[in-house]
């Protein structure tokens, strides 16, 4: 069997505890994550799925359970707590409000110098990380609060992928973006994975980004997982999502429509392409029918 | 957490205590503290320490809640008690090594610290008991006579129920910026004071400009809604002083005359 | 028709810059319509919300709604009466601690008698579907619900006309159909014009009306599905077009005649049906 470079074990996450405003986050989560791949966690607010991520990097302490990286407990030791920030990077929802440097430099190595690295390897860092999310050098003397909305996003997640991390977290990178924005910020981590070899999990509640690019989903629902499979598998079951609150794919709905008006779409299309291709198919069907 | 910190914490309720005009607790609280400093002698205190029991009674408000507010002041209750316990000139009653206790000092430690825990007692009654709205618009009638002599009262009201209102979002925003710099290997816990407190600047940092770019945001959103400062304005909450609060001022004078009859003739 | 919202050779640069924001925009709005203006970051959009209630003033040119021209000074507050703004942050334009003591706050500036206040609170907190909530605390509230108290804030002055400010950026999906059925009911039912300013796409299918802004210029103007049949356009502006369409546009390229302007999900449906059951 695969190792998983992250697992949890009957993870589970109650605030406030003891008091009357005791609320359960999540209950009992049992998720392995493998080297390589790229998950979406999708859930609306409040699914626990933020919560959850917290405990990836050791920010959030689990009121039971465990966390293990390539099979070591992250809560073993101070020590190993806190350099598993550097080894699990988390990347927050609205990261450019985290930026605080004089400039888009300083603020890149932030992360890499709590790491103690020398100055070339921090140098080395930066400029790589830079390059990933389209950050271009003549902008590194700049302070970032002169930058656009969307420079900003890219530079505050620059700062985290600069640390060299193996699994990079992102709690909805794309939100409050135009869809070129988005498109944009989507296209630099699907980069940043092909050349890196990095695990990326993506946190997300947009259905769209997720069918795009991720390998796998797993749905949260009240603090628990709902749905764990391909994007093929989970958005087969398209009622199931409808009824916890989420949306599914526009690509999916318009399916699912041609299916009720009995056009014989296959389940579990969730792009455009996918699609295109199945009417496109039933075309040719149709003729070779007559 | 930082989320557990509550300031001027109200606990919503529906008693005597609650129900009363705001203006007339404040007034209650400033009659309450005069009369506290006016008291002189063990009937004084008495009286005092018998109408605080009976508001906090009349509240609902728990001992345990008023007993956890106290504990951070604990430090400075007791070091007014010892201080007023040895550093008090008067008949000797116990002395040994250094330290010599008078008849007087005791009496004096004693008053002291039922002051101060009376003091804090009465005041945490009125934020327990009103809600930081009313407490302010409360204020602001109160202090309205003063607008007379150029005094922004209608401006300086606003501000503290913005201040209020913006509380509970900036500690969230804290707690959010903390996390995300801990997430990049951010330190706040450990190294010299000098260390922490450099540690802290990517904390402040993105907190002033995120505060600057809600007050500018806060600011375009008010005089959208057509916020033109405090003239021609009128309030959904008229505040009006029922009988229960005409009982309140006149139980709250008798005592106060009360404690000042007693030092003054020194009974 | 009656035209609530008149823009005639709008021209606006922020003091200090040298690019105009916006530079000549002509627009009329129908009373009672709902209008949805798209546009990619930096389009001038927000700029374009903010010169409606003289929170900004034109450089040049004049918007005149209800017949107030914003520039008139002795009118703004009848003016931002009868448009009210509804921003993108909801955390920044919430003001009191108290659900309900928010909503009263524009009227208690207007100078409205208390009973009255009371009345358009309760109304107002009723027509969004927040009356439950009114004694509640603002910051417990998620993200949709005080977006729906910021529209009830803004009912509560009566107004003929309301503008929201990408609204649904900050929201979940729950949140934002929250939002947009709210605002599409207010259209609807009560008559109110609505200028719904956003950069989701799906959000504009039920407009009335849908106008493109890029770089400071209305580059498309029209009912939704015609805008959205111009799919090349609207890609080549940054922005996208629903599903619906990009389907229907990538069917007529291979050679499948299908109207493009069949934008919702059960129109597109049945164009795809019909379509292939005449090539059958």
């Amino acid at each position: 069997m695969e190792t998983a470079i992250l697992e949890t074990i009957a993870l589970r996450h109650v605030y406030s505890a003891g008091t009357p405003f005791e609320k359960t986050a999540i209950g009992c989560v049992d998720v392995r994550i493998n080297k390589g791949e790229l998950v979406a966690l999708i859930g609306h607010t409040g699914s626990g799925k933020s919560t959850f991520v917290q405990h990836l990097n050791g920010l959030l302490k689990p009121t039971s359970g465990q966390v293990l990286y390539n099979g070591t407990d992250i809560f073993a030791d101070k020590k190993t707590t806190h350099n598993i920030r550097y080894k699990v990077g988390l990347v927050f929802q609205y990261p450019e409000y985290q930026l605080f440097e004089e400039t888009v430099y300083k603020d890149i190595a932030f992360g890499p110098k709590n790491m103690k690295l020398s100055d070339a390897e921090i140098d080395d860092c930066v400029r790589e990380a830079a390059r990933f999310v389209g950050v271009g050098e003549e902008l590194f003397e700049k302070s970032p609060l002169e930058l656009s909305g969307g420079q900003k996003r890219r530079v505050a997640i620059a700062g985290v992928i600069a640390m060299r991390p193996e699994v990079l977290v992102l709690d909805e990178p794309t939100a409050g973006l135009d869809p070129k924005g988005c498109d944009e910020i989507i296209n630099n981590i699907l980069e940043y994975r092909k050349q890196s070899g990095s695990t990326v999990i993506l946190v997300t509640h947009s259905m769209d980004d997720a069918a795009r690019i991720a390998d796998r989903l797993i749905v949260f629902s009240e603090g628990g997982i709902f749905m764990d499979g391909s994007p093929h598998e989970v958005f087969s079951r398209t009622e199931d999502i409808l009824r916890i609150g989420l949306d599914i794919p526009a690509p999916t709905a318009i399916a699912e429509k041609l299916r009720k008006l009995g056009l014989p779409v296959p389940e579990g299309i969730y792009t455009s392409e996918h699609l295109k291709d199945a009417v496109l198919s039933i075309k040719k069907g149709g003729c070779t029918n007559a | 957490m930082l989320k557990d910190v509550t300031l001027g914490q109200y606990f919503p309720g529906d008693t005597a205590a609650h129900r009363l005009d705001p203006r007339t607790k404040l007034v209650g609280v400033l009659i309450f503290i005069i009369a506290l400093f006016s008291a002189v002698n063990w009937i004084s205190y008495g009286i005092m320490l018998a109408v605080t029991i009976a508001c906090i009674a009349i509240s609902k408000i728990s001992i345990k809640t008023i007993t956890k507010g106290l504990k951070p002041l604990v430090v400075i209750i007791i070091l007014t008690g010892l201080l007023n316990l040895f550093y008090t000139q008067g008949d000797v009653l116990i002395s040994f090594w250094v330290i010599t206790i008078t008849k007087q000092g005791l009496k004096r430690a004693l008053f002291m610290t039922s002051r101060i825990i009376l003091l804090i007692c009465g005041t945490f009654l009125l934020t327990y008991t009103t809600s930081p709205v009313a407490l302010t618009s409360g204020l602001e009638r109160l202090l309205k006579p003063l607008s007379k002599i150029k005094v922004p009262v209608h401006e300086m009201s606003m501000m503290m129920s913005m201040a209020l209102r913006f509380i509970p979002t900036l500690i969230e925003e804290t707690d959010k910026i903390m996390s995300a710099q801990k997430a990049r290997g951010a330190d706040f816990e450990t190294g010299s004071l000098a260390q922490r407190a450099k540690a802290l600047l990517p904390l402040l940092v993105p907190l002033f400009v995120s505060s600057f770019r809600r007050a500018d945001e806060l600011a375009v959103a008010m005089e959208s809604r057509c916020y033109h400062g405090g003239s021609g304005r009128t309030a959904m909450k008229r505040l009006k002083m029922g009988s229960i609060d005409y009982l309140a001022f006149t139980l709250g004078f008798i005592m106060m005359f009360g404690v000042i009859a007693l030092a003054y003739f020194g009974l | 028709m009656d035209k609530i919202i008149k823009i005639e050779n709008l021209h606006f640069t922020y003091p200090g810059d040298e690019i105009p924001t916006l530079c000549g925009i002509d627009l009329e709005i129908e009373r009672g319509s709902f209008v949805a203006v798209l546009g990619h970051n930096g389009s001038g959009k927000s700029t374009l919300a903010k010169l409606l209630n003289a929170i900004l003033l034109p450089s040049d040119g004049k918007v005149t709604v209800s017949g107030i021209d914003t520039a008139d000074k002795e009118r703004t507050l009848e003016l931002r009466r009868t448009v009210g703004l509804v921003f993108q942050n909801p955390d920044n334009q919430i003001v009191a601690n108290l659900v309900e003591d928010d909503v009263a706050f524009a009227p208690e500036n207007l100078g409205v008698e208390p009973e009255e206040i009371r009345r358009r609170v309760d109304d107002a907190l009723k027509t969004v579907g927040m009356y439950e909530y009114r004694m509640h605390a603002p910051h417990l509230l998620s993200g949709g619900q005080k977006q729906r108290v910021a529209i009830a804030g803004i009912l509560a002055m009566q107004p003929d006309c309301i503008v929201l400010d990408e609204p649904t950026a900050m929201l979940d999906p729950i949140g934002r159909r929250e939002v947009v059925s709210t605002v599409s009911r207010l259209c609807r039912e009560k008559g109110i014009t609505v200028l719904l300013i956003t950069h989701h796409m799906s959000e504009c299918v039920d407009a009335d009306r849908l106008i493109v802004l890029s770089e400071g210029k209305v580059v498309a103007d029209g009912v939704p599905s015609d805008v959205f049949a111009d799919a090349d356009l609207l890609w080549s502006e940054g922005l996208s077009v629903p599903a619906t369409t990009k389907l229907l546009y990538e069917l007529n390229k291979s050679g499948i005649n299908v109207p493009l302007t069949a934008i919702k999900t059960d129109d597109c449906a049945t164009a795809v049906v019909n379509a292939l059951n005449l090539v059958k």
